[in-house]
């Protein structure tokens, strides 16, 4: 893995890109190449800086120093002071308040890279996922035989220590769950890992699966001799083909190797794994309806309580987790609470895995802290916006929200998303630009919810599906005014009466919608226009 | 669909008679054994018909309501045989704004059939499928089990003369 001590940042925009900024880029690369710095320093570019006058732009990380205009004959001696001596350049720094204050955004995160943290991602890609030697010899293990030297109420405390809070879209304290499992009384207890990733838009679980599945198993049994139990299963979706067959190499190979089965490494400690494939529902993510497709049932979520910390899998004490929330666990133990928390902000550590889609130019799989903004996220990782203006994201699946574009500096961790009434959801970060149509996106998405409804309980079965229908009105034309108080009325039915997760969120992207784009909807309906022209409006 | 044979159910069938009873045999005794057979079973027979989850009911000594119950709540399970090659495509958020209403029409269009249903020459099914995690690579259309990624709706013939010509060969 390349760690770069510095990253410099380069505007791009079409304002930049008239005044030499492809020239600039080139020349620190050259510059950085002569000085071998290469391996130390990383460049990338800033698409959209906004209404700036001094362009190109170039911002130097950690220290957040901003350069502006930078001339391409400039940059050698740029390079050398501040990235090679470690020296400011007064001169270049920019000077007009108004341009500082129009990047604040960009320098908010002075004295860290705004590079990838790589900490559940540090093996994928590096390490040979069908080799456990090759994870033997990047530090694999060694987090299991720490814990092993450890006493199991010591591994529930540092866990709850560092602050994790579960990835699977709630965002539950890891350490309390651990806890309970721990302290309820059971003559046999799971570990059960949730890889049933089915929120449309989200796939770091499976890169994670497909790219390390050893630390799925070290962090599953770590988590087995913290609880005090001695079987585990992984429940994976059945698209997830690849992913599937690795992890049960893995396992075949952790069983041959003694890291799995009885008496592991001489401890007394007993741990085997099972896989379970899904078979198609997406309501199997919710984690009852996953413990009855484990026991060969029907996957509809049971009434809680009991939680399945207490009863969970054929009744016994259980703990699930996502495979996202596992992969944090061994270098937790490996590097203490304190290290954990170095990264993101206080009330949510670490760092977050997101798959950015959509209307960007430049999607996949990106690991930063927890607290970055989405406008960073956008213009940093995305590469800017690709064919219009950015409308609105939205955060993976039922678990999440659409983020308007005037919440785009909101920094992204559960308790700032929960106090402006969205939530980050499983990890999907869909970019929509503008000729993306609010109702059109919501209905597509109630659409989904309405279809992968499990039926149980009547607010999600009904509500979902008059939901659809009088967004489908909306957006064919035949809109009444009164479709919004509706609309309204069935969230809040959904919200509150339903059994499941599915149920209570599935009605917040339409609150989102009437919150943030209610004129929009509005046009629909009184004006009889589609303002994006997506809708089929007759 | 005139053309394509009556089907016999698999349990009248000998050799598949002994795929189901080795699968249940094989599956049946463990924990939750119910939708691993039925899994394998999907896998092993391509469909489980009616009479199949009788079958199977009575074997793991379960009611017909559960077997059924489960074959209907997950959508892996099928009650009738599949095409030869199966075209599904993603209609996950991410694929919808990539366009896959479009290349849904499209192929309507090429194979004059709806999803969910086979041509009449029992070649080839469509359907439409959940997320299958490809996202960055949308929109997205899975033959068999191989994912082809950014398929714009004129490249879709050329998924099709590339099965075509996969038979051909055989």
């Amino acid at each position: 893995m390349k760690t770069v001590r510095s990253m410099v940042l380069v505007s791009n925009d079409i304002k930049s890109k008239a005044n030499a900024s492809q020239e600039v880029i080139d020349a620190f690369n050259l510059a950085i190449k002569k000085l071998d710095l290469a391996d130390e320093v990383a460049v990338s570019t800033i698409p959209e800086v906004g209404t700036v006058r001094s362009l190109p732009l170039v911002v130097i990380f950690p220290e957040a120093t901003v350069y502006a205009p930078v001339k391409p004959e400039d940059v050698p001696h740029l390079v050398e002071e501040h990235l090679y001596k470690g020296r400011e350049v007064p001169d270049l720094k920019v000077k007009d308040a108004d341009t500082l204050r129009k990047v604040a955004w960009l320098t908010q995160r002075k004295g860290t890279l705004p590079a990838e943290n790589k900490i559940v991602l540090k093996n994928v890609g590096l390490i040979d996922p069908e080799s456990i030697d090759e994870f033997f010899a990047y530090e694999g293990g060694q987090a299991f035989a720490t814990a092993l030297q450890m006493t199991p109420e010591l591994v529930v405390e540092v866990i709850k220590a560092s602050g994790l809070r579960g990835r699977g879209g709630a965002g539950f304290p890891a350490g309390i769950k651990w806890d309970s499992v721990r302290r309820t009384p059971g003559k046999k207890k799971y570990v059960i890992c949730n890889a049933d990733e089915s929120e449309p838009g989200t796939f770091k679980d499976r890169i994670i699966m497909e790219g390390d599945p050893f630390t799925i198993i070290e962090a599953m049994l770590i988590a087995g001799y913290a609880v005090g139990a001695d079987e585990g299963y992984i429940y994976i979706r059945g698209e997830y083909q690849l992913a599937l067959e690795r992890v049960q190499k893995a396992i075949q190979q952790a069983r041959e190797y003694g890291v799995l089965g009885k008496d592991i490494f001489g401890s007394g400690f007993d741990f085997d794994l099972h896989i379970h494939a899904g078979a198609g529902a997406y309501i199997c993510g919710e984690e009852t309806a996953l413990l009855e497709s484990i026991e060969g049932g029907r996957g509809e979520p049971r009434v809680k309580p009991p939680y399945p910390t207490t009863s969970g899998l054929w009744a016994m004490p259980t703990l699930i987790n996502n495979v996202e929330t596992f992969a944090n666990i061994p270098p937790i133990i490996l590097n203490g609470a304190d290290w954990f928390k170095s990264f993101g902000t206080p009330s949510s550590p670490g760092t977050k895995v997101y798959t950015i889609l959509g209307n960007v130019n430049n999607t996949g799989l990106i690991e930063v802290p927890m607290g970055i903004t989405l406008r960073e996220v956008i213009n940093i990782y995305g590469k800017g916006t690709k064919g219009g203006q950015f409308k609105f994201a939205q955060t993976g699946g039922s678990s999440g929200s659409i983020i308007p574009a005037a919440l785009q500096d909101t920094p992204m961790d559960f308790d700032s998303f929960r106090k402006v009434g969205v939530a980050l959801g499983s990890g999907a970060l869909l970019i929509c630009n503008d000729s993306n149509c609010i109702v059109d996106s919501v209905r597509v998405l109630t659409r989904f919810f309405q279809e992968e409804c499990c039926g149980k309980c009547v607010p999600c079965r009904v509500g979902t599906d008059q939901a659809w229908k009088v967004l489908t009105d909306i957006s064919e034309g035949r809109g009444k005014i009164e479709d919004i108080a509706q609309l309204e009325w069935l969230c809040k039915g959904m919200e509150e009466f339903s059994n499941c997760g599915l149920g209570q969120t599935a009605g917040t992207p339409i609150k989102n919608m009437l919150d943030h784009f209610r004129a929009e909807v509005e046009a629909h309906i009184k004006l009889g226009v589609c303002p994006t022209g997506v809708c089929p409006m007759s | 669909m005139t053309s394509t044979p009556m089907q016999l159910d698999p349990l009248e069938n000998p050799k598949m008679r002994e795929v189901i009873d080795n699968t249940i045999s094989e599956f049946g005794d463990q924990n939750g054994a119910l939708m691993v057979v039925l899994n394998h079973l999907q896998e092993r027979v391509g469909f489980i018909t009616k009479p199949m989850q009788a079958y199977v009911a009575e074997k793991l000594g379960v009611p017909v309501s559960k077997v059924h119950g489960v074959v209907s709540f997950y959508s892996f399970f099928t009650t009738e045989p599949r095409g030869k090659h199966v075209v599904k495509f993603c209609i996950g958020t991410a694929c919808y704004v990539g366009g896959a209403s479009q290349l849904i029409d499209k192929a309507k269009q090429v194979l004059a059939i709806e999803p969910g249903q086979t041509t009449p020459d029992g070649l080839i099914t469509l359907e439409v499928c959940r997320c299958v995690g490809a996202c960055s690579q949308a929109p997205v259309v899975v033959v068999d089990e191989a994912n082809h990624g950014r398929v714009k709706p004129s490249q879709f013939g050329k998924v099709l003369t590339d099965i075509q010509k996969s038979e051909a060969a055989v």
